[in-house]
C-alpha cells in the first residue's frame, strides 16, 4: 500500500496506480483529454496536470502518467495548476476551435479568450486514435509521422491503409472529428454558450440518448430530471 | 523485384532479424537506394514483424531518411542561428535560383537534392554548406556557382572513367 497526500488528505494507493487513478478513487476530479480508461496512457494533452512537491521544488506533472509514490504531496487545484490548465485549453482551442469537446472544456474551466493565432486544424495530436486502432481494434493502420511542427497522424505513405478495416474506432474516439457546438457566437474562437446554460448539460447525460445531438445538446432534459427539480422546489420553498 | 527483395532481406539477416536493428537496416537501405522505397519498407515490416506504420513513423522522424527519391548529390545549407546571421538564407536562395527548385526538393534530372539544416555544430566556420561529405566553410553567394560546377564536373569525370 502506497501512502500519499492529495490536497491535504491522506490517501492510499495500490501498487501501480497513477496519481490520476488514486485521485479518482477518492472522488477527486481531475480533467483529462488524452486519457481513456481502455487505452494505455500517453500524457500528451497536459490537461490532467497536478502540482507535486513543496516550496521551490514544487512542479507540475501529468497525473495520468505519474505513478503514485510513497510520501508524495499532490495538489490538484492550485492557482498554478488552474492557470496552466487554462493555457493548455486555450492552446488547443487555437488549434481546433471546431471541437465540441474542447469548447466544452473551455466553458467548464472559464477560458474566455484565445490569444493565439487560430489554426483551424483537424487534429490536436492527442494520440487517442492511434492507441484506439492499435490497442482496441487490433489495427495498427494509423500512427504519428514526422516530428516538430510537421508532426501528424496518418497512414503509411498517406494512402489507404492495407490493414485498416474501416471500423471507425479512430473517428469515434477523436475529440476533434465532431460537429461544432452551435453557440450564439458560433464563428468566434470561444463560444462559451454552455457557460450561460443552467445547468450545463454536458456532465449529466449520455450522448447516445440525446436526440438533440446534432443541434448541440440543449440541456432541457437535465432540467426535467426529477431529483433536480425536487431540489429546486425545496430551495424555493425555503 | 525478386532481386531487390533478396537484397533487402540480406540487410535484415545481417542484423540477425533483430527488431532493435531497425534503424541500422533503414540506414543500409537508404544508402543503397538513396531513399527508402515503399516496397522495401513493406518487406522490412513483414520480415521483422513490425507494423508498417511504426516503420514509417521512424523513417519520417529522422531527417537522414527520405521516403522520396533523392538526387545523386545532397546539398545541405545551414540556416541555423549563427549561419543565419552570416547570410545562410541568402546562400540558400542562390542555390534555389541556380537549381531552380525550392529547398526540400530534387532537380528533375535527379542530380541534386537541396535541403536545409538547423546547425551542424560548426558555427565558427559559417555559413556552412555541405555537399554529400564535403564541407564548405564561410561560403558566399559567389561560391555557389563554383560549388555546383565542381560537383557537376566530378560527375562527368566519373562517367568518363
Ligand atoms: S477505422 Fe482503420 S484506422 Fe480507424 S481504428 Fe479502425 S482500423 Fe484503425
Ligand atoms: S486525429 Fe483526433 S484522436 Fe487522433 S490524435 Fe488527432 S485529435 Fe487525437
Ligand atoms: S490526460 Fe494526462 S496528459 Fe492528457
Ligand atoms: S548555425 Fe550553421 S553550423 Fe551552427
Amino acid at each position: 500500500m502506497i501512502k500519499l497526500i492529495i490536497n491535504g488528505l491522506e490517501a492510499n494507493a495500490e501498487e501501480g496506480w497513477t496519481i490520476l487513478e488514486t485521485a479518482k478513487f477518492y472522488g477527486l476530479e481531475i480533467p483529462t483529454l488524452c486519457y481513456n480508461e481502455g487505452l494505455s496512457t500517453y500524457g500528451g494533452c497536459r490537461l490532467c496536470l497536478v502540482e507535486i512537491g513543496e516550496g521551490s521544488k514544487a512542479k507540475l506533472v501529468s497525473s495520468c502518467t505519474y505513478p503514485a509514490e510513497d510520501g508524495l504531496v499532490v495538489r490538484t487545484d492550485t492557482k498554478r495548476v488552474i492557470e496552466t490548465r487554462r493555457m493548455m485549453i486555450e492552446l488547443m482551442l487555437s488549434i481546433a476551435p471546431n471541437s465540441k469537446t474542447i469548447q466544452d472544456l473551455a466553458s467548464k474551466f472559464g477560458v474566455k479568450q484565445v490569444r493565439f493565432k487560430i489554426r483551424n486544424e483537424e487534429c490536436i495530436l492527442c494520440g487517442l486514435c492511434v492507441r484506439m486502432c492499435a490497442e482496441q481494434m487490433d489495427g495498427r493502420a494509423i500512427g504519428f509521422q514526422n516530428r516538430g511542427h510537421k508532426r501528424k497522424i496518418s497512414t503509411p505513405f498517406d494512402i489507404k491503409s492495407e490493414v485498416c478495416r474501416l471500423c471507425g474506432g479512430c473517428m469515434y474516439i477523436c475529440p476533434v472529428c465532431q460537429l461544432r457546438c452551435q453557440g450564439p457566437q458560433a464563428d468566434t474562437a470561444v463560444c462559451n454558450a454552455c457557460l450561460t446554460m443552467d445547468p450545463t448539460c454536458l456532465d449529466y447525460y449520455d450522448d447516445l440518448q440525446c436526440w438533440m445531438y446534432d443541434a448541440g445538446r440543449c440541456g432541457t432534459c437535465v432540467r426535467e430530471e426529477p431529483e433536480k427539480s425536487d431540489r429546486k422546489e425545496q430551495s424555493t420553498k425555503q | 523485384m525478386e532481386a531487390q527483395e533478396i537484397k533487402i532481406k540480406s540487410y535484415i539477416t545481417k542484423y540477425n532479424n533483430e527488431k532493435k536493428a531497425l534503424i541500422s537496416i533503414l540506414q543500409d537501405i537508404q544508402e543503397e537506394y538513396n531513399y527508402l522505397p515503399q516496397e522495401a519498407l513493406k518487406i522490412v515490416s513483414e520480415t521483422l514483424d513490425i507494423p508498417l506504420i511504426d516503420i514509417v513513423g521512424v523513417a519520417t522522424f529522422y531527417r537522414a531518411f527520405s521516403l522520396e527519391p533523392r538526387g545523386k548529390h545532397l546539398i545541405t545549407v545551414c540556416t541555423g542561428t549563427a549561419c543565419h546571421v552570416r547570410g545562410g538564407p541568402k546562400i540558400l536562395e542562390k542555390f534555389e535560383d541556380m537549381l531552380n527548385i525550392k529547398a526540400g526538393n530534387t532537380t528533375p534530372d535527379a542530380q541534386f537534392t537541396l535541403e536545409t539544416v538547423a546547425c551542424l555544430g560548426c558555427c565558427a566556420i559559417g555559413p556552412v554548406v555541405v555537399v554529400d561529405t564535403n564541407y564548405y566553410a564561410q561560403t558566399t553567394i559567389r561560391n555557389v556557382d563554383s560549388i555546383l560546377k565542381r560537383h557537376r564536373k566530378e560527375e562527368k569525370e566519373n562517367e568518363a572513367n
